[in-house]
């Protein structure tokens, strides 16, 4: 359970740690601070939008111990002692995850708003489930709205991700 | 005309992807400056009152409130982005107009104070009779949204060419039916929002906008600033639509509140905030007759509208107008008159949405073409090809179109979704249906009265000729005009698209140019910064020709190799060495270019609206699958064929199709802005307002034919709107030849569906 603190006006704050791609941070929040706050606010993780704050668009999707929520919809201090991923942390190096590069590729990316979250929820589809087909996509990315691209790109761009062999070792002689 | 091109006609891939795929793309909401504040409007929660006071004091009292400001406060110079009609003020003084009008704003140091410290403030209002249906608007009576527009009307026109009644009377069949639209809103998912900071006299607005110089214009003339002590930058903007167009009141409350605390503000509309400021598509009333001859050719039309425009005019004037001037663009006929009337209601205000006037009123004709063709038993198909217009021909209103492959886009989607086939032979409950589209390639004249040139574009060669950078005023809002015109550039230069920079949209840094609207950029300013590209390689291959002692006409350069055309076994040199050997002996490298419209149109009244230096053309074909049961549409495939002049990125253009068919889609059968009996928005926010998801996406094929426009740069033309057009039109024909019902009005609805084939069962007729 968090540490509790009162300030002078008798107003709980709660003192949590968050691990964010890898790092762990603790900041102080009210009880109704919500998680994509935390994230944008005090992280400076703007790469998590903000596009209607009622988990209706699926922009703010981040990946919460591997399973993609709508941080507009979290409480910060439901997230205490637990794992986040951003966009800013889906790839280990400067090299960009393959999903990410198949959006670029595959003109998935028009405005870009919807961007991150679509790839998180891609993402975390593609990690339980490395070859879904045309529907498991489309299943996976129906909490995340996009008005630019009519999603046609975007399907295309997950399941050229889902088209490669897993172990790319096996490929030798491209 | 070579039609060896290095860069452009490549699917190359967007030059700011690596950007938005990391999350590393800012856009308007994302930045933070020191010391910034939040700013937040108060809107009004009456459609239509009186305002007897303002009392600001217990707002003012709480912590963290830094800035309370009403009408007092602020300039009361009328705006609009509009200038025939300029009825918006910054703050409403007197009373308000729609649920949600501007009435006093907040800076505070956060988000959450605002939203306490306008809770505080207290309005007075005495409630006025609202005018919430269109239809009523013009009634002697009516209450009046504006003092100075009696019986409520915004914007009346009467254009008539030929002699339709002449025609009605020789024709074989003459039809009359009546649609009506409704009320979309653009629903781009990143929210407005603007960044005000106004120090030491000059007005710096970072802004999720479409158009940075109409913002620099208005927001000057609106504090009596010079054009050049207001900087308006572009961040990277999360869609538009038309709804970022004008200014949005953010800009205005967020400079003055800037003004008075000396700090950055930062303002914005949350969801619900929206769709109140609006600027969505009008709902119109269309009523459409036609008479044709026996074998189905067009020989008059007349249609007369009325459009709900809401409290305010935006840009409904030229929404009024291309609702009637555009419906000649598809077909060929001589005598066409028609009527409209925009009129106020306290409703939200009504703009420019996808397509413009355009897309409802093609619902109606399309819809209305197929009763016709049903009426003397002619395939859809075939009624099309018997009136789609051919190129080179001018139009009734005295448009005139250079390239038009309309009928080969129509035999083309015939032929790729197997209409020959399936028409008629369809099993039960399926049906395809057909329409066409068109849209200007840019409008031909600005939006307010101006000598400026509509495109200006810079080029800067690096030292080294290692890069190059695009200077441009053109807004990329996500259509991918940042790209495609790097790619312009670079083939004007003969260099390579990878070298390319680009520094867009910024009024400080940026030559002028008009934004994203009317679907101008390819071609507009696509033609300045081929110039300007033009001119870098006419510079460099001059350099070249000391270098290499050839004659510079003997010199061509192709992704930055410089070779004599004559002699292959001259040795080439490159861009780069040029280039440097150019900025030691010369000075900068440096390339300009500007376009300017050629004067367009008749000289009737209203004649400017409508014109373009080019327009696509496009046919669409849709197969759907109704269920008798609930009347659930099931849209199984469409098909798009489009006529866009010389494909720059092939890639991105598609992306543009494949959006504009979503919206149309999401506009032809789910999506409507629904008010209660008191004017307020009964579904705000993206739950219940249901832009189509993923799973609701039927399989989509983009295709096109060859063409070339010669008014447009490497002959390219528009592609980001026409294919919205001809969308709803599409839907209603499939689903009229699915079950032989018309559904009179948009959206078309399951529950309508449900309800006109009851009708149908039971016999009931509808006039």
């Amino acid at each position: 359970m968090a540490q509790v603190i009162t300030d002078q006006q008798g107003i709980k704050h709660y003192m949590i740690t968050i691990n964010v791609n890898g790092d762990d941070y603790t900041r102080v929040v009210k009880a109704n601070t919500v998680l994509v706050n935390v994230l944008r606010d005090e992280l400076d993780l703007t790469g998590t939008k903000k596009g209607c704050e009622l988990g209706n668009c699926g922009s703010c999707t981040i990946l919460l111990e591997g399973k993609p929520v709508d941080s507009c919809m979290i409480l910060a201090i439901e997230a205490d002692g637990r794992s986040i991923t951003t966009i800013e942390g889906i790839a280990d190096s400067a090299e960009l995850d393959k999903v990410q590069e198949s959006f670029i590729n595959n003109g998935a990316i028009q405005c870009g708003y919807c961007t991150p979250g679509m790839i998180l929820s891609a993402k975390a589809l593609l990690t339980r489930n490395p070859h879904p087909n045309e529907h498991e996509v489309r299943e996976a990315i129906a909490g995340n709205l996009c008005r630019c691209t009519g999603y046609v790109n975007i399907v295309k761009a997950v399941l050229k991700v889902a088209e490669e062999p897993n172990d790319k070792g096996v490929i030798s002689n491209e | 005309m070579s039609e060896n091109y290095s860069v452009i006609g490549k699917s190359v891939p967007k030059i700011d992807g690596r950007e938005k795929a990391t999350g590393a793309a800012k856009y308007t909401g994302d930045l933070k400056f020191p010391n910034m504040l939040f700013g937040k409007i108060l809107g009004s929660p009456h459609a239509h009152a009186k305002i007897l006071s303002i009392d600001t004091s217990e707002a003012e009292k709480l912590p963290g409130v830094k800035a309370v400001i009403t009408h007092k406060d602020v300039p009361t110079l009328k705006y609009g982005i509009s200038p025939a009609r300029w009825d918006e003020n910054i703050f409403c003084s007197d009373k308000v107009r729609f649920v949600g009008d501007k009435v006093a704003a907040v800076a505070c140091i956060d988000e959450e104070t605002c939203y306490k410290a306008l809770k505080l403030i207290k309005v007075e209002y005495e409630v006025l009779p609202a005018v919430l249906d269109p239809l009523h608007a013009m009634d002697e009576g009516a209450p009046q949204v504006h003092d100075e527009y009696p019986r409520n009307i915004n914007t009346e026109i009467h254009q008539n060419f030929g002699d339709v009644e002449k025609a009605f009377a020789e024709a074989y069949y003459v039809r009359t039916d009546y649609f009506v639209g409704q009320r979309t809103y653009q629903s781009p998912i990143e929210p407005h929002s603007a960044v005000s900071i106004w120090k030491d006299n000059k007005l710096t607005i970072y802004s999720s906008t479409q158009s940075p110089h109409y913002f620099q214009h208005y927001i000057a003339r609106e504090f009596g600033l010079k054009m050049g002590d207001v900087r308006i930058i572009k961040t990277y903007v999360g869609g538009g639509f038309g709804g970022k167009l004008e200014p949005t009141g953010l800009e205005f409350a967020g400079a003055v509140l800037s003004r008075l605390t000396g700090r950055p503000v930062k303002t914005f509309y949350d969801r619900h905030e929206m769709f109140a400021h609006n600027r969505g598509r009008h709902r119109e009333y269309m009523e459409m007759t036609t008479g044709v001859d026996k074998e189905g050719k067009i020989l008059g039309v007349y249609a007369n509208f009325v459009m709900d425009g809401g409290a305010y005019t935006s840009l409904g004037i030229a929404s009024a107008y291309y609702a009637g001037a555009l419906l000649t663009l598809t077909y060929e006929f001589e005598n066409y008159k028609w009527d409209l009337h925009r009129v106020y209601t306290n409703l939200p205000a009504c703009g420019a949405q996808r397509g413009h006037g355009a897309p409802q009123p093609k619902y109606a004709y399309e819809s209305h073409l197929d009763n016709i063709a049903k009426e003397l038993g002619i395939d859809p198909l075939e009624i099309r090809l018997r009136n789609a217009r051919r190129p080179n021909t001018v139009t009734a209103n005295e448009f005139i179109i250079n390239s038009c492959e309309l009928t080969a886009c129509l035999e083309k989607a015939g032929e790729i979704s197997g209409w020959r086939e399936k028409k008629g032979n369809l099993p039960k409950g399926r049906g395809i249906g057909i329409a066409t589209g068109s849209f200007v390639s840019g409008a031909g004249y600005p939006i307010y009265r101006t000598d400026l040139p509509q495109a200006a574009a810079m080029i800067k060669v690096h030292e080294d000729g290692s890069a190059a950078t695009l200077y441009t005023g053109a807004t990329d809002i996500g259509q991918g005009s940042d790209t495609i015109l790097c790619q312009m550039a670079a083939e004007g230069m003969g260099y390579r698209y990878e070298n390319m920079k680009i520094i867009a949209a910024d009024t400080e840094t940026t030559p002028h140019d008009f934004g994203a609207y009317a679907s101008r950029q390819t071609l507009m300013s696509g033609t300045a910064v081929k110039r300007a590209g033009e001119e870098i390689k006419k510079q460099i291959l001059d350099m070249a020709s000391t270098m290499m002692n050839l004659p510079p006409d003997d010199l061509e350069c192709r992704e930055g190799i410089i070779f004599s055309i004559s002699r292959p076994n001259a040795t080439p040199i490159t861009f780069e060495e040029a280039a440097r050997r150019f900025f030691v002996l010369r000075g900068p490298l440096i390339g300009r270019g500007v376009y300017v419209v050629p004067r367009l149109g008749g000289t009737y009244k209203g004649a400017a609206v409508g014109t373009s230096p080019a327009y696509s053309y496009c046919a669409q074909i849709t197969e759907v699958q109704i269920d008798e049961e609930t009347g659930e549409i099931d849209v199984r495939e469409i098909w798009d064929v489009h006529d866009c002049g010389k494909v720059i990125n092939p890639m991105l253009l598609h992306g543009q199709v494949h959006g504009a068919l979503y919206m149309g889609m999401g506009e032809s059968i789910w999506e409507q802005v629904l008010f209660d009996d008191k004017g307020k928005i009964l579904n705000p926010h993206l739950g219940e307002y249901r832009l189509p998801t993923a799973l609701d996406m039927p399989i989509i094929h983009s295709e096109l034919v060859e063409s070339f426009e010669p008014a447009g740069p490497w002959g390219a033309k528009e592609v980001g709107e026409g294919a919205t057009n001809p969308t709803m039109g599409c839907f209603s024909n499939a689903i009229f030849d699915a079950m032989g019902v018309r559904v009179n009005s948009l959206p078309l609805t399951y529950e309508k569906v449900w309800r006109a084939m009851k009708e149908k069962r039971e016999g009931i007729t509808k006039d």
